[in-house]
């Protein structure tokens, strides 16, 4: 079968040119069309990118782990009610449920340096396959940095901005979204990090920080843990996060 | 003014003519998320009953965004051509309509009529069309501009070679040009989405296109589309620049988010002329529009998001662009949650364009987040071929690595030109022809492995 296709194909004579590129090039056609083996590549690339966006966030697994690492979590949700609201009403996903609050405020927060929340957004399986190990990395440093560390908020259904009541309810002074970034073809389960200083409701874009591509084929576990306490580090000092906060000066790989 | 129209003793009610707009336009998620959208079908098609009614001469009395607030309105109010518009002044939108359908309305009398129509216009007669009288007028009209080549001719369709890549490496975006040129794209322009906007960056990236443009003696223009106040920087660098890029919108507002507004893109037209790049004509300017841009930046006044979206077109004709595309699919199922809401989009916006004599093509995309696939690209790609589109957008395996979204291949624009007869425009299809990667007769041949474009790395 394979060896039909082979003489059926027209191959394109510049395959080496995709040590340069991991853009589809080179694929060769049958007539005008994409080859079949590209044309299912494909497709199974878009499987995998659209089960993410549906997945669920595995909350078992989730609790388990961070019960391991003596982390304390809530269990929240946002106003969008499910998947289909949460993709076609934004806001929703911004906003906690009215239980949530309830929950957040019956805590009786006295006040942390750090909150961390654990969100869903557009690939909950970025979230399920990377945020223990990066966690994992992560929580000794706050703790040898003598850092308090707000019980964590796993959020169903959140968005970025979700972070910002969270970590106000929770009364800290910053606060983390882990959260999983929209899914490309060839990137599935990226996980995306917010950092907002002094988090209130109704803060935008440019008043965060975000490190991005979070996986082990982008940013790996241990550098990304490294950035993000450098960060959160250098925002507990200088009092700030955004356009201010800068990673070593490079502040194109910071804004997002 | 308030509209109204009465369906079995019950009245339905439209304060203003925005109301009516957006109340009579097909369904898609954003004008539900902004709250203008019908209550239900029924109201839906009482709006278009009602919108049938009113005359074209009342969308030059009153504006959806006021006169004295934006001045978008002011250009569309101040540039309109009241003799052009005079064969259409008599007729209400739902004459227009049949009228438009009609053998009388003629390519020749459509071309004339354009600056005689307002985007109010074009949005309100496109709201009561099917995606049927959308290609079939939108075919009717021919916009021809030119630079390096003949963009827009009937039976062409040009491809806009995109060899974005993450980082932005030289070699990895030479690549895929080499992909793309060798499957016969890239005759609308060679355009990189850049990774960064710093004009160091972006200048390197124009000496690199240029380079590879002179080299080879391509017909054709490059783009690097970064922010319009990057260019005019690099133009006074002496940067060896084609076209000013820039992302408009259809409102003041809008602009104003983009760090925009129409003095600052005169400035940037103006200096693009003095260069004189082109070597068949001077249209300089390539834009990208979308539905939904208005309502993402909080800045849509109450207007539904496809008359924003022609409104943009009234920006984007007063600089004579060599191109403008609406990235149909690639804001997000908050906005166009389907393939049906996309498919419906792109065929409105390109009907809109180009009936207001815009050089329209349409990135035929969408994210992984949208109810959509490659399927509903197949249709819609189909559907513009038909329409007469004038350009789409070429990407390696239809997957674009840095901006993360799926958008049409090198092959999907060999496919359409196949199935449809059409070619890539005649200079360009020269140069291929002279190349060996394409015949007499229109198909891409098979290229010896020692190409001279292959000898372009390495």
């Amino acid at each position: 079968m394979k060896d039909i296709q082979k003489t059926i194909v027209q191959p394109d004579p510049w395959a080496e040119l995709k040590t340069y590129t991991a853009a589809r090039i080179a694929l060769g056609r049958t007539g005008t069309a994409e080859p079949l083996d590209a044309l299912l590549k494909f497709r199974l690339a878009h499987a995998e990118a659209r089960d993410a966006v549906y997945a669920v966030l595995d909350q078992q697994l989730l609790l388990n782990e961070l019960r391991s690492l003596r982390q304390a979590a809530f269990v929240l949700h946002t106003q969008a009610a499910n998947r289909s609201e949460y993709l076609q009403y934004p806001d929703r996903g911004r906003r906690l449920n009215e239980k949530a609050i309830a929950r957040l405020k019956a805590f009786n927060s006295t006040g942390y340096d750090i909150c961390l929340v654990l969100a869903d957004g557009l690939s909950a399986t970025a979230m399920n396959n990377h945020t223990i190990p990066v966690l994992k990395l992560l929580l000794p440093l706050f703790e040898k940095a003598g850092l308090s560390v707000a019980p964590v908020c796993v959020v169903q259904e959140g968005r970025v901005a979700i972070g910002d009541e969270c970590g106000h309810l929770l009364r800290s002074k910053l606060v983390a979204v882990l959260i999983g970034e929209r899914p490309g073809l060839s990137s599935p389960d990226s996980l995306g990090v917010y950092l907002t200083f002094h988090p209130t409701p109704g803060l935008t874009d440019e008043s965060r920080n975000c490190i991005s591509n979070i996986r082990p084929e982008g940013l790996n576990y241990q550098a990304a843990a490294e950035k993000l306490f450098f960060l959160i580090s250098e925002s507990l000092r200088l009092q700030l996060s955004g356009v201010g906060l800068k990673d070593n000066g490079n502040a194109n790989t910071l804004m997002c | 003014m308030p509209y109204r129209h009465t369906i079995q003793q019950h009245t339905y009610n439209f304060d203003t003519l925005t109301t009516l707009l957006a109340k009579a336009s097909p369904f898609r998620s954003g004008d539900a998320l902004a709250g203008v959208a019908a209550a239900d079908y029924k109201e839906r098609v009482a709006a278009q009953l009602a919108l049938a009614d009113v005359p074209l001469k009342n969308f030059l009395e009153e504006a959806v965004i006021p006169y004295e607030q934006d001045e978008v309105t002011r250009l569309i109010i101040d540039s309109h051509n009241e003799q052009a518009f005079a064969p259409v002044a008599h007729f209400t939108t739902g004459q227009f309509r049949d009228w438009l359908l009609s053998d009388e309305a003629d390519p020749v009398t459509l071309k004339k009529l354009a600056p005689g129509l307002t985007p109010e216009m074009v949005a309100a007669v496109s709201k009561l069309m099917r995606n049927q009288d959308l290609i079939c007028v939108a075919r009717k009209c021919e916009v021809i501009t030119t630079f390096r080549n003949t963009l827009g001719l009937k039976g062409r369709l040009s491809v806009r070679l995109q060899p974005n890549h993450p980082t932005d490496d030289p070699k990895g975006i030479a690549a895929s040009i080499v992909d793309g040129l060798l499957y016969g794209s890239g005759d609308a322009v060679i355009g990189i989405n850049p990774a960064t906007d710093s004009p160091d960056h972006v200048a390197t990236l124009l000496q690199m296109l240029d380079a590879i443009i002179q080299r080879f003696n391509i017909p054709t223009q490059s783009c690097v589309l970064c922010h319009v106040t990057t260019s005019l920087q690099l133009i006074q660098q002496k940067a060896p620049l084609d076209l000013v890029f820039q992302s408009i919108g259809g409102t003041e507002k809008t602009n104003k988010s983009f760090g925009i507004n129409l003095a600052l893109l005169q400035e940037a037209y103006d200096a693009a002329l003095t260069l004189q790049r082109g070597t068949l004509g001077s249209n300089v300017m390539y834009f990208e529009t979308g539905q939904g841009s208005s309502l993402s930046a909080n800045a849509h006044e109450g207007v539904d998001q496809q008359t924003c979206e022609a409104r943009a077109y009234a920006v984007a004709r007063k600089f004579s662009p060599l191109l403008v595309n609406t990235v149909v699919g690639f804001i997000g199922p908050e906005y166009l949650f389907d393939g049906k809401q996309i498919i419906r989009a792109a065929l409105e916006d390109h009907f809109c364009g180009k009936l207001l004599g815009l050089p329209m093509g349409v990135d035929v995309c969408y994210t992984n987040h949208a109810e959509a696939d490659q399927d509903d690209m197949d249709n819609l790609l189909t559907l513009l071929g038909v329409a007469g589109c004038n350009y789409i957008m070429g990407i390696p395996g239809a997957d674009d690595i840095m901006l993360n979204y799926q958008s049409t291949s090198f092959h999907d624009a060999l496919y359409v030109r196949k199935v449809l007869g059409l070619r890539p425009a005649p200079e360009f299809e020269q140069w291929l022809i002279k190349q060996g990667i394409m015949n007499e007769e229109g198909a891409v041949v098979p290229v010896e492995d020692r190409h001279r474009l292959l000898q372009l790395i390495n």
